[in-house]
């Protein structure tokens, strides 16, 4: 078994291998001086395909893919993802590139900046904007959050057609048709910059869906971490237990019910490990408690992991990737009790991604 | 009408090699977003380089006419004549 993993910086892609998951081959850079903001491998095709969600710098966003494993790139000549004369509108970042489920092969998803959700069914060749959210009588009040306003999560659930979307700001929305139809989903979830609860318009860092309930789901929130057991219809805070509630990622397990990641920072106007101790928190009881785990990650990290610098694999036990501010990489292949350095030294790490390639 | 457009050297590949492109305008067409739409006619990932689907210049790309920047002429509408030299520059910026 080889497992691929997909770092994506600030200034370019590097992908890396390992058999064991505990030593790592570390590959030359791709799209070098390039943002790569978004990464995936598809692996439901005949030949894996990994799309990147860029930034050219001077030369504006786009959407790039590779079905030789980075050996060549190539580029949807008109924009992959391209706004509709109408909105007036222009991409500004990709954010997230989501394959669907596996009986819906050429159907990938992205998220992107400004708050827009976009499909493809042409595997990512070419993107249609989702009408139905883009014209929610809710998105002009949508406000960026500090690093832009984004869809920067994308649950597809696998059985039905249902559509899970997060935003910063925004929160979560649920289409339950395909994703024709959204509905804010956010009560329960707080807003701390905000005078009242508000319907929406939470800073929602990231949600999971659990391995056992598709209608269980756990967020990471600016401040707070919460759990739905309805599909979003209310949310209660699990966050007892951790040392902080604050941060940007958050990852369950494939796998198994009940289980979940976190990556504490201190807070909003600290975003840094509590006591500079970089540790994963993981729940066992679906947020009920929770225990440090982390061997291996370091002591004196004054660094922060981003919302998607951090992701699990399909391999059991599951294997858990996180990346920092300062360009190091770790990977456990023990759900998070210990962790090797895969990479150090690389530009800042935004997304890592990681699969067993066929 | 002709006008060159001078590329930079990052852009050239997206056309065909060179930075230095002969463009044909149609006379009755004779401002700078006319040309741009010409160019991204022939060289569409070029295109998007240069302007983002709105059709504004990006943020951190200049573009002379003659010389000028065309920020401070007409923009999108700023005139270019039959033989006119139109230079696509990056600007300070990055990191």
């Amino acid at each position: 078994m080889t497992v691929l993993l997909a770092i994506g910086t600030r200034k370019g892609l590097w992908l890396a291998r390992s058999d064991d998951r505990r030593t790592w081959t570390v590959g030359e850079p791709h799209l070098l001086a390039q943002e790569v903001a978004a990464v995936c491998v598809d692996t439901r095709r005949p030949r894996p395909r990994i799309l990147a969600g860029i930034q050219y710098g001077h030369w504006g966003p786009s959407v790039v893919r590779s079905d030789d494993l980075g050996g060549s790139w190539q580029e949807t000549e008109s924009g992959a993802i391209r706004f509709p004369e109408d909105t007036a509108a222009a991409l500004a970042r990709v954010w997230q590139l989501r394959p669907d489920t596996a009986d819906r092969p050429d159907v990938v998803w992205a998220g992107c900046e400004p708050h827009s959700l976009w499909r493809s069914i042409d595997g990512g060749c070419s993107f249609s904007l989702v009408r139905g959210l883009w014209d929610h009588p809710h998105r002009p009040t949508w406000e960026p959050g500090a690093g832009g306003g984004a869809v920067h999560t994308v649950l597809p659930d696998p059985g039905t057609d249902r559509v899970t979307v997060a935003m910063s700001t925004g929160g979560v929305y649920v289409s339950e048709d395909g994703a024709t139809g959204w509905t804010p989903r956010n009560r329960g979830i707080s807003a701390v910059f905000l005078p009242d609860p508000p319907e929406y318009g939470q800073c929602v860092h990231k949600v999971a869906v659990d391995a056992g309930d598709p209608a269980r789901m756990y967020a990471q929130n600016h401040f707070g971490v919460f759990r739905t057991d309805d599909g979003g219809g209310s949310w209660t805070s699990i966050a007892e237990g951790l040392p902080a509630d604050f941060g940007f990622p958050i990852a369950a397990s494939p796998s198994t019910p009940g289980t979940a990641w976190v990556v504490p920072l201190v807070a909003d106007m600290q975003r840094v490990p509590p006591d500079g101790r970089l540790r994963v928190h993981r729940t066992r009881d679906a947020g009920g408690t929770w225990t440090e785990v982390g061997e291996g990650l370091p002591d004196a990290a004054w660094t922060t992991v981003l919302r998607d610098a951090f992701c699990v694999d399909d391999v059991d036990p599951t294997g858990l990737y996180l990346g920092t501010r300062d360009g190091c990489v770790y990977a456990s292949a023990d759900e998070g009790d210990t962790f090797t350095l895969v990479a150090d030294h690389l530009p800042d790490v935004l997304a890592v991604r990681a699969v067993r390639l066929p | 009408m002709t006008v060159q457009v001078v590329l930079p050297g990052a852009l050239a590949d997206l056309a065909g090699g060179t930075r230095h492109v002969d463009v044909e305008v149609d006379p009755g067409g004779s401002t700078l977003a006319d040309l741009l739409d010409a160019l991204a006619a022939r060289h569409p990932t070029l295109g998007r380089r240069i302007r983002d689907e709105t059709g504004r210049v990006r943020r951190f790309v200049n573009v002379y006419v003659d010389g000028e920047d065309v920020r401070w002429q007409g923009g999108p509408g700023t005139a270019v004549r039959d033989g006119a030299t139109v230079q696509v520059l990056p600007s300070v910026a990055g990191g």
